[in-house]
């Protein structure tokens, strides 16, 4: 059997005294798109900067296409395409120059590897003579994207594509990395969008430097322990900490214009209604449903809130 | 929570603001009423910002009426900074300054007594739970917390109006959501909340929401109205119907 396009086993980082991956392991297969979710501070930019080889890890190894990150920097820079979440590009050159820029430090041309970034890069060919940095949100990740393709990477590194980038761009940014996948290209990619999670091959979730669990996003849904409903009321600011203060309440989180309550066994939905009614609450509906991938992550993530 | 907003504390009017060729707003005319949480949504490049910096009485219009508080945006523009908070995803805090110190230094720039300053910073330590944190650097805190304490920062000198400008970018769900709790206690406490987002979720937590397409609103109603009109579910689908992005 081949073996897996990225291999991290047993990977610790630490910068002083904090830790920020803790014996981290997990394996992506060729042509995979493969999320990793996570709170801020969770080690996803440290693992990626260790498998692009600008960080070097305490102990453990990591390989790509076979290439030992730490021995084989040279092979790994060229087989990996790279984009950081903040934006890399160089805002004084234009368009065209950062791509030609990009394109020359690889050896290669634009015209070489038009093929794979034409999808792409067609979208912003027509500002091709425009500042990097006058460009707007969803054209510069289309930029940067074009710029880590322009070597045909085999393996591509994406930390928060799409962080502050509208839903239409987003969209279009997700059937890109479906088209790059079908190239058989590997793709590694971190997202607070739980909507994104979806739409990976497999997700991780990463805490604390360390993976919880690793699955098929699928999966995860299915797995979800507890009886979720769905609930709205004529004042819904003081619903949720109502819902909240429940006996049979797990959890409860804003869902747009609904209220997601998970609820322990037990749970009777007379008990909720007449609760509610105690509480001044009108035009209440409650209703049964199944979970979101977000349900399942914050169920999962234990809470990071608390320092 | 007040189910009518009825003064209205952004008033503009045919706002049109351009850039040599290129006209970033288009005549845009909307209001937005005190103590309402407004959503000004739009795709990357439709022209929020500079709306925003406009309404901040950072940038001159190039034509139409614009009122933010009661004072005029070519005119009275310190008065508008001294009624407003703001803050980005991009901008919040200092982060080599501790959590007191940040406070100290925009309440001191916002011209608060150091009485004031002192009775408020206990009250926000304490109701954050964040006492023994306060001689913490900022670049030590996780962004959750950063975005909440910026937040905090920005409704110090309880502004009558607070901007958002993408508070919620890179956040995880549960951080998201605490930081909508604090925006709906703000908005019931009477401060009125304008804030942009690309997560829908949170699009529909709003009272009212706009969407900016190529410099115009397109669409300014309640979410649960704009979802009628389009005959969608969600507030994500009515975004993708109107927001084509023509770059």
């Amino acid at each position: 059997m081949q073996k897996a396009s990225i291999i991290v086993k047993d990977v610790t980082k630490k910068y002083g005294n904090s830790t920020a991956l803790n014996g981290l392991s997990l394996e992506v297969e060729h042509a995979e798109i493969f999320g990793l979710i996570g709170p801020d501070g969770a080690g996803k930019t440290s693992l990626f900067r260790i498998l692009t080889s600008l960080l070097v890890p305490d102990s453990g190894m990591a390989s790509l296409e076979g290439f030992d990150v730490v021995k084989d920097y040279r092979e790994i820079r060229k087989i990996v395409g790279y984009m950081p979440g903040r934006f890399s590009l160089y805002f004084d050159l234009t368009v065209q120059e950062n791509l030609e820029f990009f394109a020359t430090i690889f050896g290669t041309s634009i015209q070489q590897n038009y093929d794979l970034i034409k999808d792409i890069y067609s979208q912003i060919e027509p500002f091709k003579n425009r500042k990097a940095g006058k460009l707007s949100g969803g054209m510069k990740q289309k930029l940067a994207l074009s710029c880590a393709m322009i070597h045909k990477p085999q393996v591509l590194i994406l930390d928060e594509p799409t962080t502050g980038v509208d839903a239409v761009s987003r969209k279009e940014f997700w059937e890109m990395l479906k088209a790059l996948k079908k190239e058989g290209i590997t793709i590694l990619v971190s997202t607070p969008y739980m909507d994104e999670a979806i739409l990976c091959d497999r997700v991780a979730l990463i805490q604390k430097g360390r993976i919880l669990s690793i699955e098929e996003p699928q999966k995860i849904i299915v797995q979800y322990a507890h009886d979720l409903y769905s609930i709205c009321t004529d004042n819904m600011f003081d619903l949720l900490e109502d819902l909240r203060n429940f006996s049979k309440s797990n959890s409860a989180f804003r869902f747009g214009d609904t209220i997601h309550l998970s609820v322990k066994s037990g749970f009777e939905k007379a008990e909720l209604v007449h609760y509610l009614e105690g509480k001044n609450h009108e035009q209440i509906e409650i209703g049964k449903i199944d979970p979101e991938i977000e349900d399942c992550f914050m169920e999962l993530m234990t809470d990071e809130n608390k320092i | 929570m007040k189910t009518k907003f009825n003064n209205s504390i952004i008033k503009v009017e045919d706002l049109v603001k351009k850039f040599g060729n290129f006209t970033a707003n288009d005549h845009l005319t909307f209001e937005v009423k005190e103590g309402e949480i407004f959503g000004f949504l739009g795709a990357n490049g439709a022209g929020k910002t500079t709306a925003i910096k406009i309404l901040c009485g950072l940038s001159v219009p190039t034509s139409g009426k614009v009122e933010v508080a009661g004072y005029d945006v070519y005119r009275q523009t310190n008065q508008i900074k001294r009624n407003i908070g703001y803050m980005s995803q991009k901008f919040s805090l200092y982060e080599n300054l501790t959590i007191k110190e940040n406070i100290r230094f925009f309440a001191g720039i916002y011209g608060m007594s150091r009485k004031d300053i002192r009775i408020r910073l206990e009250e926000l330590l304490d109701r954050l739970k964040i006492e023994n944190l306060k001689n913490e650097l900022i670049a030590s805190l996780p962004l959750g917390w950063k975005q909440k304490l910026a937040f905090s920062v920005a409704i110090f000198h309880k502004p009558k109006i607070v901007f958002l400008d993408e508070p919620t970018g890179g956040v995880d769900p549960i951080t998201r959501r605490q930081f909508w709790d604090m925006i709906y206690e703000a908005a019931n406490n009477g401060i009125t909340v304008f804030v942009t987002t690309h997560y829908m979720d949170e699009a529909e937590y709003c009272n009212r929401v706009s969407i900016m397409v190529d410099g115009r609103i397109e669409a300014l109603d309640r979410p649960q109205e704009l979802k009628k009109t389009y005959h969608v579910d969600s507030m994500n689908e009515v975004f993708l119907k109107l927001a084509r992005v023509k770059n």
